[in-house]
């Protein structure tokens, strides 16, 4: 089909969706009314019952934590389907890992931004932590916790470069990481089955509310996908970024 | 009644799917798909929000201060992570598409060969 065809085409196709949409849409209570009553329900009886703040934590990581389960393990797999995809060439090429693009060399980089990047990777990191063990409390947790690590060992790779990323991260505790954060949260259900409850039920104290100890399972949980999540963006980081190493092949031939 | 947030929404859709119509480019297109699955986003937050609620948290507020609905907020958390997988995969292919082929522009990918 011709381009201006594929574009005809669209433009009344998505003419008529866009139509269908605004349908749909114009039949949902008004922006701002929202009538619950889930979300009701969860923010009237969760801080009592859970112990927590937070009530997206309270759903994710209690009511409904068997879908985050889930929602790690499409994760964990992306992780693992990436490393194969980008897999096959580099085997063929066994050297060690190496800053070798021309414009990505460490010389060229700024001294503003080779200590303005440390430094922000040493805060971004401590920010990662604590967006982790505070899922419970306040907004966030192990997913945006994790993603934070993540962006800090990438801040170490934009401020010295790819060695140095290595060195912060080594590939070994990643995979170590990346595994033990996905198998861990499958274990705690186990755990809580063997201890005669749900699978996932909050069995553990309560404790305090707005204490850093407090709401059972959630930080516990939080934790271990922290770890899951930290690791897999490492690892799928580390993948792309050896794509810019030069074959030695093609070098040679 | 402001319906403004769903209009955002529909055209976020549409307008992500033009993207990936007209692209030239496979890394074009991975960023037009982001851009239809913001839509998403937009659409879950503005359904859950109640006009002058604050944020589901109450570590600074007490319990029963009235708040938006945390259940889409946890859904859009849901919906982000898998964005940023599909994205990393889709990213990947490009990668090898790359590799194979030593173009990105789609039209220029039409036959396949093994």
């Amino acid at each position: 089909m011709s381009e201006r065809g594929r574009l005809l085409l669209f433009v009344a196709g998505a003419a008529g969706f866009a139509a269908l949409l605004l349908w749909g849409l114009a039949g949902l209570p008004a922006f701002g009314d929202y009538r619950g009553p889930y979300g009701d329900v969860i923010n009237a009886s969760a801080v009592a019952q859970r112990h927590l703040t937070n009530m997206a934590s309270a759903i994710n990581f209690d009511y409904r934590g068997f879908d985050t389960l889930g929602e790690e393990y499409i994760l964990f797999t992306a992780v693992t389907g990436l490393a194969l995809l980008l897999r096959e060439i580099r085997s063929e090429i066994e050297e060690a890992p190496r800053d070798a693009s021309p414009n990505r060399d460490a010389s060229d980089r700024s001294d503003a931004l080779r200590w303005f990047g440390l430094m922000l990777a040493g805060f971004t990191n401590l920010f990662g932590l604590y967006v982790v063990i505070h899922a419970h409390l306040t907004p966030g947790g192990g997913f945006q916790g994790g993603a934070i690590l993540g962006t800090a060992c990438l801040l170490v790779y934009l401020a010295i470069g790819y060695r140095a990323f290595r060195t912060v991260s080594p590939k070994v505790l990643m995979d170590f990481a990346d595994a033990t954060g996905a198998g861990g949260y499958a274990l705690i259900g186990l755990g809580t089955l063997l201890a005669g409850g749900a699978f996932l039920q909050n069995m553990l104290p309560l404790g305090q509310t707005g204490d850093l100890l407090s709401a059972g399972t959630v930080p516990v949980i939080n934790l271990v996908v922290g770890l899951e999540v930290s690791g897999g963006f490492i690892l799928m980081f580390a993948e792309f970024l050896k794509e810019t190493r030069k074959p030695s092949r093609e070098k040679d031939a | 009644m402001n319906f403004l947030p769903y209009v955002v929404a529909a055209w976020l859709f549409v307008v992500g799917l033009y993207g990936i119509i007209t692209s030239r480019h496979l890394i074009h297109l991975i960023v037009c798909l982001a851009v239809v699955q913001s839509s998403t986003y937009v659409l879950l937050l503005s359904i859950g929000y109640r006009t002058g609620a604050g944020a589901p948290i109450f570590a600074n507020v007490p319990p029963g201060t009235p708040a938006v609905d945390p259940v889409v907020q946890a859904l859009a958390l849901t919906d982000i992570v898998v964005g940023a997988t599909v994205t990393a995969l889709l990213l990947a292919l490009a990668v090898q598409v790359h590799k194979r082929r030593g173009t990105l522009d789609p039209n220029r990918l039409r036959s396949m060969r093994g």
